[in-house]
């Protein structure tokens, strides 16, 4: 049992609508990474999605570029607390790549360079609800926060969000990707507290 | 450039499984087969847990993740470990 | 047992820096420490929330008043309390001492080259004060990279604690000889004992500096493993 620090409150504890159980409110962007910053040139992107079928739909950066961009205005929030709220990025949405896919399976395991995965269900993905952002607050996104391009799934903690992504697998059951095989929930909705297993 | 920390971070949360410090014990990188002490690993801790990663070639020796009043460890990338003096 | 969670009393704080000071604790049950080591600090808000960081050691050697000392980060949860608000009479929760690697014990022999970035001289701190006090005849000096005068962690005492080469980033004291700058490899070869000498050495500070500092270290031909390091993060 510990003792209580007299004085000390945690960090936020705001009331703050806008924000999900237990997180408080940052105007900077802290760099989460459980490695070092891959370095990928926009001329070795790629990106692809792969069904249970082993199809596989591939875009280089120059066709992914030439397919419909969205503007996304949204609040992140990430499992180590802190949130952002109104963040602006460019990106396209997976509605528009996932267009010509063929697949029956319902869960999806996002691979990235440097080779972090993390697991999300399709139905998340879909409906204007995720993007792979490649602009954040007008400029290319910084390497450091995932640059060329991270998938955006703001709706859920932004350990999600894979930075560095490089493709879709799916997969017939919802597997657990890096984290979610250690101890982070499966799914993570924020609203939910969905931290832990 | 990410930062990082060293393995003598790491004292204190192995401490909660194991009896010896655990720093200074030796550990084999199952990816590239580096003996070294856990005291020269690498530490993000910049993440929802810890990842430590071999400091020769870098794949990730183990995590460590606080959920709640639980301190998970899962041993991955290390395929033996030795104490004593 | 190593992982117990001990309760300390704060005796006195001091102001180190504009952005630092140290904290002596009373920890009944502390059972001595070893310079360089390490503690776990834990605080607790009243809905249970728990943050722990560690924090180097300054003091070494028998006794249960601990030293540590503390910068504090801008956007930090935990530096900013044991800063700002901590105050005498307060108790802390610390589990420790912690880690065996990043460690000088006076029965050592071999010269050591002590090199230091900003608060990371901490536990170098603790590896003079255990020097001294031991009688050790091993050589041992201190290299310390800091932003100005008044950034100096326990200015007074090192004056005493004896051979310290002062590299300032960003001011110098008046008459200094040069400018103030980042540290250089060559400024660096000149400050240190040379590798033909074998010495230990030990290099704690942020991460970049840490980094930098090391790989110059074996390009001026120390062994690696020669070579122990201890960064800091946010």
């Amino acid at each position: 049992m510990s003792i209580f620090t007299r004085g000390f409150s945690g960090r936020g504890r705001d009331d703050n609508p806008a924000l999900p159980p237990g997180q408080y409110l940052t105007e900077d962007f802290p760099v989460l990474s459980a490695g070092p910053t891959p370095t990928v040139d926009k001329a070795d992107w790629e990106f692809t999605i792969t069904t249970e079928t082993g199809e596989t739909h591939r875009w280089n950066w120059e066709q992914f570029m030439a397919l419909k961009i969205d503007q996304v205005d949204t609040d992140i929030h990430c499992v180590t607390r802190w949130s952002k709220l109104g963040t602006s990025w460019r990106g396209v949405s997976l509605d528009t790549l996932f267009a010509d896919v063929e697949t029956s399976a319902g869960y999806t395991m996002a691979h990235s360079y440097g080779g972090y995965t993390t697991n999300v269900p399709l139905d998340d993905l879909l409906d204007g609800k995720a993007w792979i952002a490649f602009e954040f607050d007008g400029e290319d996104l910084d390497p450091e926060h995932g640059g060329p391009a991270r998938l955006l799934v703001p709706h859920l903690y932004f350990w999600k969000s894979a930075k560095w992504v490089r493709g879709l697998t799916m997969m017939e059951n919802d597997d657990p990707g890096f984290w979610e095989q250690n101890g982070y929930h499966t799914y993570g909705d924020p609203w939910q507290e969905q931290r832990y297993w | 450039m990410t930062e990082h920390l060293d393995g003598n971070v790491l004292a204190g949360p192995l401490s909660e499984l194991f009896r010896d410090d655990m720093t200074t014990a030796i550990g084999r990188c199952a990816h590239c087969g580096d003996v070294s002490v856990l005291a020269t690993a690498l530490v993000y801790d910049a993440a929802p847990g810890w990842c430590v990663r071999c400091h020769a070639c870098g794949d990730v020796l183990m995590t460590l993740v606080w959920a709640g009043d639980r301190l998970r460890i899962d041993l991955r990338g290390v395929t033996a470990l030795e104490v004593g003096d | 047992m190593v992982g117990a969670w001990l309760v300390g009393t704060v005796a006195e704080t001091r102001k180190e820096t504009s952005t630092g000071r140290s904290i002596l604790l009373d920890v009944p049950d502390w059972p001595g420490n070893i310079a360089g080591q390490h503690v776990d600090v834990r605080l607790t808000a009243p809905d249970g929330y728990q943050a722990t960081r560690s924090y180097s050691v300054a003091s070494a050697g028998d006794g249960s008043r601990v030293q540590l000392a503390v910068d504090r980060l801008p956007t930090g949860e935990v530096s900013p309390y044991l800063v700002d608000d901590l105050m005498t009479g307060d108790l802390l929760e610390v589990r420790g001492p912690l880690g065996g690697w990043f460690v000088w014990k006076p029965e050592q022999t071999a010269p050591v080259q002590l090199i230091a970035g900003g608060s990371g001289v901490v536990p170098l701190v603790a590896m003079l004060r255990s020097h001294g006090a031991s009688g050790s005849t091993a050589p041992m000096q201190l290299l310390y990279s800091v932003r100005a005068p008044h950034d100096r962690f326990f200015a007074d005492e090192l004056e005493t604690l004896g051979n310290v080469t002062y590299a300032y980033t960003r001011a110098v004291p008046a008459g200094w000889p040069s400018p103030p700058g980042r540290l250089t490899k060559d400024a660096l070869a000149a400050a240190t004992l040379p590798a033909s000498e074998s010495p230990a050495v030990f290099v704690c500070g942020p991460t970049g500096f840490v980094e930098a500092v090391a790989t110059w270290l074996v390009e001026l031909g120390h062994e690696p493993g020669a070579v122990k390091t201890e960064r800091f993060g946010g």
